[in-house]
């Protein structure tokens, strides 16, 4: 029914620090169909930064091989590795990483520059239905610094989603927020998943796990639990639940 | 991402930062400015060099007969007559387009009276190209024309020095008739006075008339004491004298063993006196230029490098949604070679206003060449491509992993 979105198959990474090789990653392997949220746990050291930045097509193995959307990335060059970047992931990263003095619509048109097959004219409709897909459709002339952090991580989704990705990995992306406010993210991120999106979430945070359907931890370079989550919070649930607080 | 988007992408990051950009241009335009308002002065005032130094006569050629020995003899110049109008036909048969002036020259001494007055001096027998060659001009009345040079006319032009001596009273001397060696000449013309030469030989004191008079009417002979030609330019003087050589030796049917019976003489001193001042202003003037911009260039990569480092979390994303090494290298180079070619484009504006205002305020001679211009912004647009490459390469290698994380 569904299709492998990603295919992790014993995948080694090491480091060469000096005389000494660290090995990060020590043989993982795990798949996400199409339609998963994933969330993969791990404490600092655990490599999941190192797993992150093999997902993300950043960095490659050292041993084994990673399949996404059945492209092997093992094989692929550097600018062959930017246009999987640019076509096939989506990336939501905890510092937003927006362009500053540049508004919310440059901003997520952004992906779509590096793709010589957009128009212009293609890139503004994308661009402008992607912020109305994280309601954020009237902003689209504000700069980031005259949007809050929630909304500039919307900003950020909206440039994620612009091309269309087989993936939205995640980095943290809850990190810098407010509980309320990390509610709303993850509610919209929920909703993107329920549409059918393929989410990578990446985090330390187990009650940000709860919100996924399956969560994969790594420890010492190995994964040591890789479980489907049977009760699934909804974050906008959550979101209704919280105290009102009271506005300034 | 091309090169439209790359331009507006660079604008905007300039506009970001107006006033670092612009003090990163002023290197650039205060260097292009500095270079056309110095090649405008340098260049004026070479040109006004030229003309002052063409005037004395620089590409003049002149033919002599060579001093020869005749049975021991050593036998002075003038009096060998081996210089003839076939010469100087030969010469005009070339039709060579180095040689742009000729004229034979016959001249006697004698004595010029005018009623109670009179006056020793020379007569030269010459043609109508004789003016323009020793760049002599008419100052009143006329040259006389080819038609006088056939018909054997009595007419002549006078020099300043001979009017003086000769018209003390100061009346107009065109059209009076005057008398060399008993020899009446109608006056038909004057000369601009030149002065005294570098040689201190009066250059006003000269007769001119047609050298078939002359030859006719006062030397009676048929040989030519000398032959004037004049080259289009200093730069053909040797080519011009090469051809002349030929053309005589032709004419005298010298065979290939037989030494010239006559000199060629050009004015190598005074050339060569142009082309140092000349290549000394180039010289110069290329070192501030180059100068101005290797400083102006060390600005622009000097800024390049903060940016690639303040804007590395920038190059970071971007190269993590999909932008190439090379779409990161285009984007720094654009903005570098857009700087130093608005910088350029408003220094030439400066540039030339500021030349325009020194010879407006200071009387200097300005020239501004096109080519100048051209050059300085062409210079300008490799400046920004060479001080640009290197930052922007540096910015296309970053790891994109490293870059994200950079703080």
């Amino acid at each position: 029914m569904s299709k492998k979105i990603v295919e992790v198959q014993n995948v080694k990474r090491e480091f060469v620090m000096g005389t000494e090789t660290v090995r990060a990653l020590k043989g993982v392997s795990f798949t996400v169909m199409e339609g998963e949220f994933v969330t993969i746990m791990g404490s600092s050291g655990s490599g999941k930064t190192t797993l992150l930045n093999m997902l993300g097509c950043l960095d490659k193995p050292t041993e084994g091989n990673y399949l996404l959307d059945e492209v092997n990335i093992v094989k692929l060059s550097r600018n062959e590795l930017a246009k999987v970047r640019n076509t096939k992931i989506g990336f939501v990263f905890q510092s937003y990483n927006l362009l500053p003095r540049t508004s919310a619509l440059e901003n997520v048109e952004l992906p779509l520059f590096y793709n010589p097959s957009v128009t212009a004219h293609e890139r503004k409709e994308r661009a402008l239905k992607s912020l109305a897909a994280v309601k954020l459709g009237d902003r689209s002339d504000h700069m980031p610094n005259q949007l809050s952090g929630g909304q500039q991580q919307r900003v950020a989704i909206a440039r994620a989603l612009v091309n269309d990705p087989v993936m939205i990995l995640a980095d943290e992306a809850t990190g810098n927020l407010d509980t309320r406010t990390s509610y709303e993210v993850m509610a919209m991120i929920q909703e993107l998943n329920e549409q059918g999106k393929t989410i990578v979430f990446v985090t330390h945070e187990p009650d940000i796990a709860a919100f996924s359907t399956r969560t994969i931890v790594l420890k010492d370079g190995k994964v040591v639990k890789d479980s489907i989550n049977e009760n699934k919070r909804s974050a906008k649930a959550m979101l209704e639940g919280l105290p009102v607080t009271e506005d300034y | 991402m091309n090169i439209l988007n790359l331009v507006r992408l660079a604008i905007r990051a300039m506009q970001r930062n107006k006033f670092r950009t612009f003090l990163t241009m002023l290197g650039i335009i205060i260097g292009v400015a500095a270079v056309i308002a110095m090649m405008a002065i340098g260049q004026g005032s070479k040109q006004s060099i030229q003309a002052s130094l063409s005037s004395m006569g620089s590409n003049m050629i002149t033919v002599i007969p060579i001093s020869n020995t005749r049975g021991g003899v050593r036998l002075q110049g003038s009096s060998i007559q081996t210089l003839r109008m076939t010469d100087v036909d030969a010469i005009r048969k070339m039709q060579s387009p180095d040689i742009v002036g000729i004229s034979p020259v016959v001249s006697t001494n004698g004595q010029a009276i005018k009623a109670e007055n009179n006056w020793p001096t020379s007569i030269q027998g010459v043609d109508v190209d004789y003016p323009d060659i020793r760049q002599l001009k008419i100052k009143d009345g006329i040259m006389f024309s080819e038609s006088d040079v056939k018909s054997f006319a009595k007419v002549c032009i006078l020099g300043q020095t001979v009017i003086t001596n000769l018209f003390p009273g100061g009346e107009n001397p065109i059209g009076q008739i005057i008398r060399f060696n008993k020899v009446p000449f109608q006056v038909i013309g004057t000369l601009v006075p030149k002065g005294v030469s570098s040689f201190g030989q009066d250059q006003d004191d000269i007769i001119l008339a047609p050298y078939t008079s002359v030859q006719a009417r006062l030397t009676a002979t048929n040989y030519l004491q000398s032959i004037y030609t004049s080259a289009a330019n200093e730069t053909v003087s040797d080519t011009a004298t090469k051809q002349i050589i030929n053309a005589i030796r032709i004419s005298h049917r010298l065979k290939n063993s037989d030494d010239n019976d006559f000199d060629v003489r050009t004015q190598a001193e005074l050339i060569s006196t142009i082309s140092s001042t000349s290549s000394m202003l180039t010289v110069l003037l290329t070192a501030v230029a180059a100068i101005s911009l290797l400083i102006g260039g060390i600005g622009i990569m000097n800024i390049m490098y903060v940016s690639v480092t303040e804007r590395t979390k920038e190059i970071g994303l971007r190269m993590s949604i999909g932008a190439r090494g090379i779409d990161i290298l285009m984007q720094f180079l654009i903005e570098a070679v857009i700087i130093s070619i608005t910088g350029g484009l408003i220094g030439i504006v400066l540039g030339v206003s500021s030349a325009q205002a020194i010879n407006i305020f200071m009387h200097w001679p300005i020239l501004i060449s096109e080519a100048s211009i051209v050059l300085s912004f062409l210079v300008c647009a490799i400046t920004g491509v060479f001080f640009g490459y290197y930052p922007a390469q540096k910015a296309s290698r970053l790891d994109p992993i490293e870059a994200l994380r950079y703080e």
